[in-house]
Parts: C-alpha cells; structure tokens; sequence
C-alpha cells in the first residue's frame, strides 16, 4: 500500500441495499393485512310498541330452541348437544321423509330461539351459528342440486331464487330471567 | 468505478449513498411500529368467540362499533367488575346508544344510512342480559343490521 500510488480501499457497493429495503418495505405493506372484521350478520326486527299479532302457527313448522342459563340446549321439548343441532335443523327443514312432525315445506319453516338474560354470550353466538350454518348449507346443496354451483358462486338472480325458496327465519323471543347474570 | 478515478487527486466530495438503506429501514421500522390498527383504545376484555358462518365488514366507514365486555383490569377501580358497554372509547351506559347512532349517522352520506352496520364486539363470558339490551336499544334506535363480532374458527 505504501509503495504504491495512493488508492481507495474498494467498496461494496451499497447502492442497491435501498432498492432491497424497499422491494422489503413493499412486501411487508402488501402482506400486511389489516385484522379484517367478520362476524355474524344479523338483521333484528323493528321495534314497535304494540305487542305482535297472535299468529297461528302449525306447531310442526316450529323449531323451538330454548337455551338456559346454564347454558343448556332444549330443542323442541328434548335437550340436545349443540354438535347436533344443525344436522337435526337441516333434516327439520327440508323434511326429506316428509314426517309428521317436521316443517310442510322449507318456506313454513321458523326458528324460533329463545334465551336466558343468563345465558352466555358465547353460547348464544354459537348456537346462532349453528342455526345460520343449517341454513347456508341447505342454499348451497341447493344450489349445487340446481345449477351445479356452489351457492356463493351464482348470480345475484339466483341467489335471490333459492334464498326465496329457503328463506333464513330465526325469530327471537324475549329472554326469560331465571339465571344470574355476571 | 471508472468515475472514481476519472479525477487525480482531491475529487469532488459525493453524497454517499450507503446510508440510504438505513433510513429506508428506519422508515420501515418507524411505520411498522407506529401504525395503529385499532381504531379505539379498549377499555374493556374483548375475547369474541369463534363462529363460522362469518360474513366481513366492508365498508369501513359504515360501521360504528359498540364494545360489551368487563373492563379490564387497570379501569375496574373506576367501572367495577360487571360487564360494561363501550361506545367510542369510552364507558357509557344504555342511554347514550341512540345519540352514539345519531352522531354516527350524521357522519354518514344519507344515501348510505341504511346500510349503516353495528358491529357488536361482546366477550364470550358476558351473558345475555345486558347484549338484549343493547339489542333492545338499537331496535328502538332503528339501527338493524348488527355484526356479532367473530373469529374465524380454527378448524
């Protein structure tokens, strides 16, 4: 080095240490997702003062499901795991054997759900779910059993056609008030 | 390179470059650390339970949210241990629901106010009670269309 004539030690080049930083920073901005929001979308029914018109319901369209402050599950006068609840809410609507007991047709089918000012929320969300998953998944059978796609996949005119035909009805009564409440 | 001995001797003084990455890290890390992507501070546990049948919230700017849980350990001095509704981010209590809908509604292009979304973040552990009145509270308040806040359930 002495000797010779007077040079600069070499250098990496750095210059494209930014364009990795940034092809980083972009991949990080594009991965990133921000926690999206999902839950379960639920339309009530308008308040109103008067108290609902007595209607005269066939009791064999009736789906009752009453869940306790104990968190227990009464289906129709029976207690019942919630693991089964939606095959027997399945079978209870489309009525494939055409029982006695079971709904005439999909569209005469109501849920009718009612809970305990007791009750955990936890629970309730969870059977909720499992009475719209019933649902859901009788659209999409019959979708598929119809035009061949999943029901996701259809035309909004057709979405609207099978939902018609398998209208989603869960109707919620006022809670009864025996259990605790935290 | 060849530009580095282009000129003998003294050359002219260059911006070094190598720094560059640097702050572009620093930017990075900056952004990573400061991005918040909460829009309220929690004042109460927020364990939503896991559901399947999930439908997402698209609109941002629709939604208001409306928080029922225990406050958390370092509010329980000032709110007590009983499930609390959070509106904003603060404590509040049934009656504040209707004006909470009002102020967010103005907000809102009219056009849109029908599709306004509630989304309800309630903690697994709350029971009912207090979640039918906030239910009973939005019914009355014309506020229909209501999220019960989920997580995708692993399974």
């Amino acid at each position: 080095m002495a000797g010779k004539r007077e040079r600069k030690a070499p250098e990496v080049n750095a210059g494209s240490m930014a364009d990795i930083a940034f092809l980083l920073l972009i991949f990080f901005l594009v991965t990133t997702t921000i926690v999206v929001d999902k839950g379960v979308l639920v339309k009530l029914p308008p308040w109103s003062n008067e108290p609902p018109p007595e209607m005269k319901l066939n009791s064999r369209n009736v789906y009752s499901v009453l869940v306790n402050a104990n968190n227990e599950l009464l289906v129709r006068g029976e207690p019942k795991a919630i693991k089964d609840l939606r095959a027997d809410t399945k079978e209870f609507i489309m009525n494939p054997s055409k029982k006695e007991n079971m709904a005439e047709k999909p569209t005469k089918a109501i849920i009718s759900l009612k809970n305990d000012r007791g009750t955990a929320y936890k629970t309730y969300l969870e059977v909720y779910n499992e009475l719209k998953a019933a649902y859901n998944e009788l659209r999409d059978e019959e979708a598929r059993k119809r035009h061949g796609k999943p029901f996701e996949f259809l035309d909004r005119a057709l979405q609207k056609e099978i939902r018609a035909d398998i209208p989603l009805v869960i109707s919620e009564a006022e809670p009864t008030n025996f259990g605790e409440e935290n | 390179m060849g530009k580095f001995t282009k000129k003998r001797g003294k050359s002219n003084p260059e911006v070094s470059t190598a720094s560059l990455p640097d702050i572009i890290f620093m930017l990075l890390f900056f952004f990573m650390v400061v991005t918040v992507l909460r829009d309220a501070d929690e004042k109460v546990k927020q364990n939503v339970p896991s559901a399947t049948e999930l439908t997402k919230l698209e609109k941002k700017s629709l939604v208001n949210y409306l928080r029922i849980g225990k406050p958390l350990p370092k509010y329980q001095a000032v709110y007590g241990t009983k499930p609390q509704l959070q509106l904003g981010d603060k404590i509040a209590s049934m009656e504040d629901i209707p004006l909470f809908i009002e102020n967010h509604r103005a907000k809102v292009n009219e056009a849109e106010i029908p599709k306004v979304i509630s989304s309800l973040k309630i903690d697994g552990d709350v029971t009912m009670g207090i979640v039918t009145d906030v239910k009973t509270k939005l019914r009355k308040s014309g506020q229909l269309k209501v999220n019960y806040s989920a997580k995708p359930r692993a399974d």
